[in-house]
């Protein structure tokens, strides 16, 4: 019983200290209404907030060997699309590095929520070049912009399929050089599809988050998460093939480094 | 307006309405097949066109085959519009011209239901046009078979035979068992998740699939599945063995029809000569499920597959009807038996039947 409340007290405690660490940016989104002279107090407050953030780095790898990728005969076939590319293409499922560095892994701090800036935050732009989705793995805040592109000389749909509450499959019409298109999602889901049903092979992953505290793996299998409020987190590593792995993480003032290991599934 | 039953030339209208609305659901199949159904996201217009205006330049990757469906559906449309007309003018039967106003229903709200299905995003809906469709072909074939000089003088040239085997209800249960074949088969198809099963005659090595979450999710993490394609669940592969039990019974029952139609109607009788084409049909259709599978849902293997399954109920529809023509119920013929005796005891013989 004792140790109930203690527990009551210290879930209280660290709410109303994530308030508090977070008081900043909704001061900034009240003063952009205000008197510019007022901006200076809440500039202050962040300035003094960011430097009490650390950031978390780390590298993911992969444990195992994974499955040979597979040929997308179809695009190299394909009349318009096999033009764009002089050799063969594959799968991206595992981009790894020599050491087993693995690519396009999306490392999220969970137990915050709610603090998503991406109304305010830059859009996220995906490409679609050579008939496949650039970036194949990305990850966005909530309610932030996606722009899509078409860099290619042939027609695209963009279809997401979203699966989280709210969130809307669309299937929008793109054609050779016509305008980008915006895409928003407010619901936080993992490897939101995006899909192009005119060139059947063509994939892109949206992880959409409800804070800004992730990142996604580069070729050397490196991630950074910058700015992340001092505290106690779970953060997790997730690979579309080689599932996840989660790890606690107390941020203080120092930058914080953590690594991460996947596995091939067992076949 | 002259009105007749035999009309060649509708004929071979309603004949040609019906091959169109076949080669309708191969190209529709091949549109799932693909997995393109959606590679053209507007409806009615295509790409922001109007649908008949729309560039060849354009009909690029999936949109080749959505959009041929599209206009192969316009033309199966306008052929359905026009035989309804022709009947409506030149047949004299009162009931099949209203069989041809239902076609036209028929053809309109598959449209719909196939625009609907782009707009809504909803596989539901592209099940049951999927099933609509197989409908169709059936009532234009049925339609054929009404518009025939073979059907008219049917009566004419083979005596009608009293069932004692009870083929006519054998025929039309095979024919609902099949259609229901069709419906599980659409609905396996508008899952959108590959092979529920990838082996066959075994289901995951074993006579019968473990079904159990952690089985379901092995299978999900083992499985060489096309990139972006939904994860399988127990549902679907309760129904792919579903539809393996489903094909057994029929190929079964269909088997049994056909040696009971030659032995009850003698080898020369149409009924027998057509439920041996169903035979073959059947048979046709079990080996293409099964390299449905061991092809890995080859988009062409699939496809034929589609269509030799609406040909199977094309034919198990056909036979129904014809053993309806030719066939009387044995109540039916102890019935006007029974009347004919009587009435040979009545003064006024205007009274009798006649089995004929």
């Amino acid at each position: 019983m004792e140790s109930e409340i203690v527990k009551c007290f210290t879930n209280h405690l660290r709410r109303e200290l994530a308030n508090v660490i977070f008081a900043p940016l909704l001061i900034v989104k009240l003063s952009m209404k205000m008197n510019p002279r007022f901006l200076v107090i809440p500039a202050l407050i962040a300035g003094l907030q960011a430097a009490s953030a650390a950031d978390i780095t780390g590298t993911v790898t992969l444990k195992g060997t994974p499955p040979p990728e597979k040929s997308i005969d179809a695009i190299t076939s394909d009349p318009n699309c096999g033009k764009l590319h002089s050799g063969p293409v594959k799968t991206q499922f595992y981009v790894v590095g020599s050491k087993g560095e693995l690519k396009d892994v999306v490392v999220v701090v969970r137990g915050i929520s709610g603090k998503s800036a991406g109304e305010s935050a830059a859009p996220l732009v995906m490409d679609q070049k050579g008939c496949e989705y650039v970036p194949y793995v990305t990850a966005v805040q909530s309610n932030q912009k996606i722009v899509v592109k078409n860099s290619d000389p042939v027609l695209h749909n963009i279809h997401p399929t979203p699966t989280g509450n709210g969130n809307k499959e669309v299937n929008k019409a793109q054609m050779a050089g016509g305008p980008d298109i915006t895409f928003t999602f407010a619901t936080p889901e993992d490897f939101l599809r995006f899909k192009c049903d005119v060139h059947p092979w063509m994939f892109g992953y949206v992880t959409v988050v409800d804070h800004p505290y992730f990142a996604v793996t580069d070729k050397d299998g490196n991630f950074k998460i910058a700015n992340v409020p001092p505290g106690k987190y779970t953060v997790e590593a997730m690979h579309r093939k080689a599932g996840k792995d989660s790890k606690p993480v107390e941020v203080k003032s120092d930058n914080v480094k953590q690594d991460f290991t996947l596995s091939v599934p067992a076949q | 307006m002259s009105r007749s039953a035999t009309n060649p030339w509708l004929n071979r209208f309603a004949i040609l309405t019906a091959l169109a609305t076949l080669a309708l659901i191969g190209i529709g199949g091949l549109v799932t097949s693909h997995g393109v159904g959606m590679a053209v996201p507007d409806w009615p217009t295509t790409y922001g066109y109007n649908m008949f205006a729309f560039p060849i330049s354009k009909w690029v990757g999936g949109v080749f085959y959505e959009h041929s469906h599209r206009l192969v559906a316009s033309a199966v449309g306008f052929l359905t519009v026009i035989l309804m007309v022709w009947l409506w003018i030149k047949d004299s039967r009162r009931w099949l011209r209203w069989l041809g106003v239902a076609a036209f229903f028929a053809v309109v709200l598959q449209g719909v239901l196939g625009g609907l299905r782009v707009v809504l995003y909803k596989d539901e809906i592209g099940i049951f046009h999927a099933a609509l469709a197989q409908a169709f072909l059936v009532l234009t074939c049925a339609i054929a078979l009404f518009t025939s000089a073979w059907w008219n003088k049917l009566s004419e040239r083979i005596a009608p035979i009293i069932d004692n085997a009870g083929l006519r209800r054998l025929f039309a249960i095979v024919t609902v068992l099949i259609f229901v074949q069709l419906v599980v088969g659409a609905t396996m198809r508008h899952q959108h998740a590959g092979l529920a099963i990838p082996d066959f005659p075994l289901a995951y090595h074993k006579i019968w699939p473990p079904m159990d979450a952690a089985s379901v999710a092995t299978y999900n993490q083992t499985r060489d599945a096309a990139e972006g394609t939904n994860p399988i669940t127990a549902f679907q592969i309760g129904l792919q063995m579903l539809h393996r039990i489903m094909a057994l019974l029929i190929g079964i029952a269909v088997v049994y029809s056909a040696w009971l139609t030659r032995r009850q109607l003698g080898v020369r009788n149409p009924l027998a000569k057509l439920s041996l084409v169903w035979v073959g049909l059947i048979l046709l259709q079990v080996t293409l499920g099964a390299y449905t599978i061991w092809s890995n849902k080859a988009a062409d293997i699939a496809t034929v597959h589609v269509m030799v399954g609406a040909l199977s109920l094309v034919t198990a529809t056909l036979l129904t009807i014809v053993s309806f023509r030719l066939l009387i119920p044995v109540r039916a013929a102890n019935l006007a038996a029974a009347k004919s005796e009587t009435t040979e005891f009545l003064p006024d013989k205007r009274a009798a039947t006649s089995v004929k």
